[in-house]
């Protein structure tokens, strides 16, 4: 896959040579007052990658995601995403960057005062100079890829947990973005709509070969991820034989105190030795 | 409740002075920044404007009536009794229109703001706005602005229009004056550094509202229970802040306008 470089006409990008990653965080240290949740940080997102993220609560996994769309700034540290520093750029600097980027929050945060349809096309209608028609057809396809077709006219109030979460995905996704960021999309839901949502997240994974970053506390959704491939012939998950499982795209990335304690794909994981991966995957 | 130092208190009330001339500072110049948001402007005009219209009249007509009808008794000790027009007219549209007009669409509006904005920061849709690239104060701060200065000038003209009829059902009522030489001297009794006073406050006013209400609202924290507090704090503050400002913009409206 080619690596997209954005129009962000910027002093703060990145002056090294282009790499491979979409997302790196070098060293990235925040803390709240007395609350240390990140003690020095570094990994790497490859371009078309999953990873996904896994800690204790609090272990500042969601403030990861929010740091790389610079909604929150590192007490130190460097984090770059698509070549361009965040963490050097100003609010008004970032919001360019951002439309390149998907964001799916824990409880979707869709706006309670406009409609599914509103929700879905907010992006489109910033844009301005998108005609009617064409945002129409594009909420209806971002939709209708969450299969809510049916939910154009109605509020977010009106919908379930599980729609919300669709909503917020089909929201994230209508511009194509190149990174998508999803916090914890399946916390809170049945069983049932919760390999829905996995389902829709490999689907888009496999489909536009988005980078992305997972925020989870479900080991087998990521799992899931990790040993499936969508099929679009039949529009469903495919189960890959043991072998194929390094031909996706998928990694994991635990935190502990702060701190990174593993990064590797499902091979390495299934064969560390740290006492506590160990005991939080068993 | 947690007791902190003064010197920490100190500092946070500093803080809190920085960050709102920071949000006012901005929401001003937002106006001059594209993308402008026209449609919402709009918006925001027609539910604070045209939905603080019932509250401006009510207030309004009751405060010229019952002005006239408190001031009647001195008058007429005087034998001034004629002059009550004068009286009402001047006090509405120098003091009582725009400060009343200014408290009941701030009692209305910034508590509105507040909870609003406040609400949407515990549900984090102003992260998934920011998120989704647009700037929340252009979005949100600056068309609540740009509605409250522009529909609080045209209230507080229709408060002193209501507040001068209320006076005139008094004078007609209970006081057997006569309509057209309440009118008259009413009318007659302006000058235009009045009629410039009462156009200048609101705009003060206005500006005070919107933005105290955003403020509170986006510093909201702490779930509902914050957006509650945040709510009740821009409503005690904008009136106090409006009451204080008054005081300050007569005091240099007099000067300026060399005006007795």
């Amino acid at each position: 896959m080619s690596t997209p470089t954005l129009p962000i006409d910027h002093a703060a990008a990145v002056s090294e040579p282009p790499s491979n990653a979409a997302v790196v965080f070098e060293d990235v240290y925040l803390s709240f007052e007395e609350n240390h949740v990140l003690r020095g940080v570094s990994f790497q997102l490859t371009f078309g990658e999953t990873k996904a993220l896994f800690g204790v609560a609090g272990a500042g996994k969601s403030t990861i995601l929010k740091l790389a769309l610079g909604l929150l700034q590192p007490d130190s540290g460097r984090i770059a995403v698509f070549g361009n520093e965040v963490t050097r750029m100003r609010e008004a600097e970032l919001f360019p960057l951002r439309a390149h980027l998907g964001m799916v929050f824990q409880e979707s945060a869709l706006f309670d005062s406009l409609t599914v349809r509103e929700n879905v096309a907010f992006r489109l209608i910033e844009e301005r100079g998108v005609y009617d028609d064409e945002i129409d057809r594009r909420v209806r396809e971002a939709l209708r890829f969450v299969e809510l077709e049916h939910t154009l006219d109605l509020f977010p109030s009106e919908l379930s947990g599980g729609m919300r979460r669709r909503v917020a995905i089909a929201r994230a996704i209508i511009t194509q973005p190149e990174l998508l960021l999803y916090d914890s999309p399946t916390a809170g839901l049945d069983p049932v709509t919760s390999n829905t949502i996995v389902e829709l997240i490999v689907k888009q994974r496999d489909v536009s070969k988005a980078s992305s970053l997972l925020v989870s506390h479900r080991l087998q959704d990521a799992f899931t991820m990790a040993t499936h491939q969508f099929d679009p012939r039949t529009n469903q998950l495919r189960s890959l034989p043991r072998g194929q499982y390094c031909d996706v795209p998928m990694s994991f990335l635990f935190l502990r105190d702060g701190k990174v304690i593993f990064d590797g794909d499902i091979h390495e994981l299934a064969h560390t030795r740290d006492q506590y991966i160990r005991e939080y995957i068993s | 409740m947690e007791l902190i130092s003064p010197t920490e208190f100190a500092k946070q009330k500093v803080q809190s002075v920085q960050d709102y001339t920071l949000l006012a500072a901005q929401s001003v110049a937002n106006v001059f920044r594209k993308p402008l948001y026209f449609a919402d402007m709009v918006q925001q005009a027609d539910l604070i404007g045209v939905g603080s219209l019932p509250i401006v009249v009510l207030t309004g007509f009751f405060t010229g009536a019952v002005l006239a009808l408190q001031t009647s008794n001195t008058l007429q000790r005087f034998g001034s009794i004629t002059l009550i027009g004068q009286l009402v007219s001047t006090s509405m549209v120098r003091e009582l229109g725009p400060v009343l007009t200014s408290l009941m669409v701030a009692g209305r509006n910034s508590s509105g703001m507040a909870s609003e904005l406040g609400s949407m920061i515990v549900t984090e849709q102003i992260d998934a706005m920011r998120a989704l690239g647009t700037d929340p104060m252009k979005k949100l701060v600056t068309p609540r602005l740009v509605a409250t200065v522009f529909m609080l000038f045209f209230l507080t003209i229709i408060s002193d229009l209501v507040g001068l009829t209320g006076g005139l059902m008094v004078s007609k009522l209970f006081l057997s004056l006569d309509a057209r030489q309440y009118w008259s001297n009413a009318w007659q009794a302006l000058v235009f550094q009045d009629v410039f006073m009462g156009l200048v406050k609101p705009i003060f006013f206005g500006f005070i509202i919107a933005t105290i209400g955003c403020y509170y609202g986006i510093t909201a924290r702490g779930g509902t229970q914050g957006v509650g507090r945040a709510t009740t704090q821009a409503v005690v503050a904008a009136s106090v802040l409006i009451l204080v400002t008054d005081f300050f913009v007569t005091k240099l409206l007099i000067s300026v306008l060399s005006y007795k």
